[in-house]
């Protein structure tokens, strides 16, 4: 560690303060805080602090992801194999699926990176984590066969306009990896939805039954899964969304670490629920007698509202506003899921509409601590 | 009369080395120093120069924005230095202790005087900064009644001191003190008392009792006011620390003005931690050659707890405001990887990815590390789960940023000073500087508002 820890010190030394290269510290610091925890100690404040930094809280959100990825990967591969028909092992759909899907993350990170990177430079400011967590979303939540560079110009467009443009990592009133999709889905629409697009490979076979759950009934077609399937995730849809499982898993890991808002989740699923229940009653097409409890595990519902929606900067920041903007983004979901035959998955949308209200939620919760102060003041002076 | 006042919100953090209770008396330190910066707010206009002799009690310097407020030489001796700093700003103004003469003051029986006679009192003795007043801790202002004046010897902080000990010499002193308080507000003073022990504090005659109940910041006197009577835009309250309450009463029985400190020396880098008897701005290697401390060149010395406290040299003297010494190792070493969840779970944390809460038995041993770097504000939720105020304190640390007065007031920034956010300077992840936000706000506030 010591040999290390020389090596880069003698690393950083053009970069230090008053040298040559002073103004790329912040690209040199990325590295080098990646590998230790720097010296640095407390100037003013507390003396002490907490172990956790915002590195910690990123990679426990990648960690949270994973298990959904690592169903993704396999996931893509089973779709794949079992609509040609082939003969195939865990292995094999595991090697298709990361063949596909590994390029995709590359691709994310370093586009993402760079421009995060540059930003850092510019602004003279260190590169902050949170690309650590969309870069690895985008790929994530798209479907299997959209070519990289589709990959590509939706990142860059996430990350300068939805970010950087806002004053960057904190700043942002969108949630980055969901503007890259809807960045994606609107201008891309022929790779981004249909039925041909959720297979890997299926725009070039024939007699592909890839459509996905929602996109069926929204088409008023009949559903062949059972709830066990859906739930376990080994349907169409994209790369990482469909494992309602494995997205479980990750939300108990976002939880017991404190990182994900189980408000914002239990609200979610308390609005969904609600409006998918009161539409079981109304029961008028396909969609509206779908029951309630499978809208909470198909589509992107389960993986948008436990990795998306409690994205912390865009999302709620009270926790009275973060049961409300849960609670709407259900809501919507549903909504927009039955009502819109445009968009048969309707979490994307949802999320970024909530997300524009979400200051507007916790401005009405802070202004009732405002009025309580001023009643109070108002009835202080009153006894004067 | 007696209150409860029960806190759930907020963080206790058991660190090693706590003070013992086991009272010496310091050797007599050679110098002892007076720092204007402990005085919040406070131009001085000194009295004395280099080489002047003064007795104890003898006016050394007086607050330019009101010259009836002295502060006054803890020791008789020899003013030996007068240290500044860039613009000529008066840091230090070091006395050498030499012979006894001390400032005598005529005081009457407490109940043959009036208000204005003891504030006059007060005034001149060099005793009025004992008393702070709320909004911002600032100094009392001498020429306002306050709604009323709260006395906290609840400690809840790291390392915290045990008022109950350390006054148990004083108990008389300390009830005169009341009583000579209790002349200048109408409401009965408010004592608050740690609710799990009971000792003389509890007898204590002519007070309102808090029961102070929960974590740490419950026993910080914003917090205690906020769910007692909270401050309403206008109003004053005073606050005087428990041994000034002592410090007062001993005024009035001798006459002579008492600037008696007793210092918890506590952290895992002091051998023996201990009560030390002393006065104010005593020289700390004063207190540190009777405790001893562990390797002393790599140390953090804090005049005060670790969340709140400030950095002082070894070299460096006592606070005015300040009953707790704590010296903890610097923390300058780097980890590899250590950004990883549930790795070095010895650090503590009242976050969830850490398995620290395994470790904290005997308590922590902690270090000045920042562990990690600072960022923008990113986690939401953590600052409201130690802040148990009726506060929405992230969105009050962005008023104090973006220097928007009206919201800062609406938010509440009346009822806090910065100590009230030491935990959330502790548990934030992105390392944000809240008390210093806090603190440039109050003084923008005082700028801006008065």
């Amino acid at each position: 560690m010591n040999f290390l820890r020389k090596k880069l010190d003698n690393l950083k030394r053009p970069f230090g303060k008053g040298q040559k290269w002073e103004k790329y510290a912040p690209a040199i610091n990325a590295f080098d805080t990646f590998l230790f925890v720097p010296n640095h100690t407390t100037k003013t404040g507390a003396h002490i602090r907490d172990a956790v930094d915002l590195k910690r809280t990123m990679v426990t959100v990648i960690i949270a992801l994973i298990p959904a990825l690592i169903y993704g990967i396999y996931n893509t591969g089973y779709q794949y194999y079992s609509q040609t028909g082939e003969t195939f092992t865990f292995v094999d759909a595991f090697i298709h699926g990361s063949w596909k899907i590994f390029p995709m993350i590359i691709v994310s990170y370093v586009v993402g990176l760079t421009i995060e990177f540059i930003f850092a430079v510019y602004r003279g400011h260190e590169v902050n984590e949170g690309y650590l967590v969309t870069g690895l979303l985008i790929p994530m939540i798209m479907p299997v066969d959209i070519p990289l560079w589709m990959v590509a110009i939706s990142v860059a467009f996430a990350v300068l306009i939805a970010k950087e443009a806002f004053g960057g990592t904190g700043m942002n009133i969108l949630n980055p990896a969901l503007t890259a999709r809807a960045f994606a889905f609107f201008a891309y629409p022929t790779y981004m939805s249909g039925n041909k697009v959720w297979v890997s490979e299926a725009s070039s076979m024939d007699g592909i039954s890839g459509e996905t759950i929602l996109g069926t009934l929204a088409a008023g077609g009949n559903i062949n899964y059972s709830f066990f399937e859906m739930f376990q995730g080994s349907i169409p849809g994209s790369i990482a969304e469909t494992s309602a499982f494995f997205v479980l898993i990750g939300a108990l890991i976002l939880i017991a670490t404190g990182v994900g808002s189980w408000r914002i989740m239990l609200g979610g699923i308390f609005g969904a629920a609600v409006v998918g229940l009161l539409f079981n009653l109304w029961g008028a097409n396909a969609l509206m007698s779908f029951s309630w409890i499978n809208h909470l595990v198909v589509g992107g519902f389960a993986f948008g509202l436990v990795f998306m929606a409690t994205d912390p900067v865009s999302g709620a920041q009270t926790n009275k506003g973060k049961w409300i903007y849960g609670f709407l983004i259900g809501v919507f979901c549903i909504l927009i899921r039955v009502f819109n035959p445009a968009y048969p998955e309707g979490v994307m949308l949802a999320i970024l509409l909530m997300n524009v209200f979400a200051p507007t939620i916790d401005h009405y919760v802070i202004q009732g601590n405002i009025s309580k102060r001023k009643k109070r003041w108002a009835a202080a002076l009153k006894t004067v | 009369m007696s209150n409860g006042i029960s806190i759930k919100r907020g963080a206790n953090i058991n660190l090693r080395g706590e003070a013992e209770k086991f009272l010496t008396e310091a050797k007599p330190s050679k110098t002892f120093a007076l720092k204007p910066d402990n005085f919040f707010a406070v131009v001085p206009r000194l009295l004395v120069k280099e080489g002047d002799l003064v007795a104890k009690g003898a006016p050394i310097f007086y607050a330019k924005h009101d010259p009836r407020i002295l502060f006054v030489s803890p020791v008789s001796g020899i003013v030996k230095e007068i240290l500044r700093g860039s613009k000529r700003k008066i840091l230090h103004v070091i006395i050498e202790n030499k012979n006894d003469s001390v400032t005598k003051h005529d005081i009457k029986m407490l109940s043959k005087l009036d208000r204005s006679t003891i504030v006059e009192i007060l005034l001149n003795s060099g005793a009025w900064p004992f008393i702070k007043q709320r909004p911002y801790g600032i100094l009392a202002d001498p020429d306002i009644i306050p709604k009323s004046i709260y006395v906290s010897s609840c400690c809840t902080a790291p390392l915290g001191v045990d008022f109950e000990f350390l006054l148990k010499n004083d108990k008389d002193s300390f009830q005169l003190g009341i009583d000579v308080l209790n002349t200048l507000v109408k409401e009965p003073i408010n004592l608050s008392i740690d609710a799990s022990f009971s000792g003389f504090l509890e007898k204590i005659k002519g007070v309102n009792i808090l029961l102070v109940n929960g974590p740490h910041p419950a026993g910080n006197v914003s917090v205690q006011m906020q769910k007692h009577l909270p401050i309403n835009m206008g109003e004053k309250v005073w606050e005087v620390r428990p041994e000034d309450v002592a410090n007062i009463g001993k005024l009035f029985s001798s006459g002579e003005y008492s600037a008696q400190r007793t210092i918890a020396v506590a952290g895992s880098s002091v051998v023996q931690p201990q009560y030390i008897k002393t006065q104010i701005g005593a020289k700390i290697s004063s207190l540190t050659s009777l405790t001893g401390v562990k390797d002393s060149s790599h140390n953090r010395y804090i005049n005060g707890d670790v969340l709140s406290g400030m950095s002082e040299s070894e070299h460096g003297y006592i606070d005015f405001y300040n009953n707790l010494l704590t010296i903890i190792p610097e923390g300058n070493h780097y980890r590899m990887f250590g950004w990883l969840p549930f790795v070095d779970n010895k650090i503590p944390s009242l976050s969830k990815t850490s398995l620290s809460w395994l470790f904290g038995n005997k308590g922590y041993e902690v270090d000045t590390n920042m562990n990690g770097e600072e960022r923008a504000f990113v986690v939401t939720g953590e600052m409201e789960k130690v802040f148990p105020m009726d506060i929405y304190p992230m969105q009050l640390l962005k008023a104090c940023m973006a220097e928007d007065i009206e919201k800062m007031e609406a938010l509440g920034i009346y009822e806090v000073i910065p100590e009230d956010f030491g935990l959330i300077d502790y548990a934030s992840t992105s390392k944000i500087e809240a008390q210093e936000i806090i603190r440039n706000g109050i003084e923008l506030m005082i700028k801006e508002v008065g």
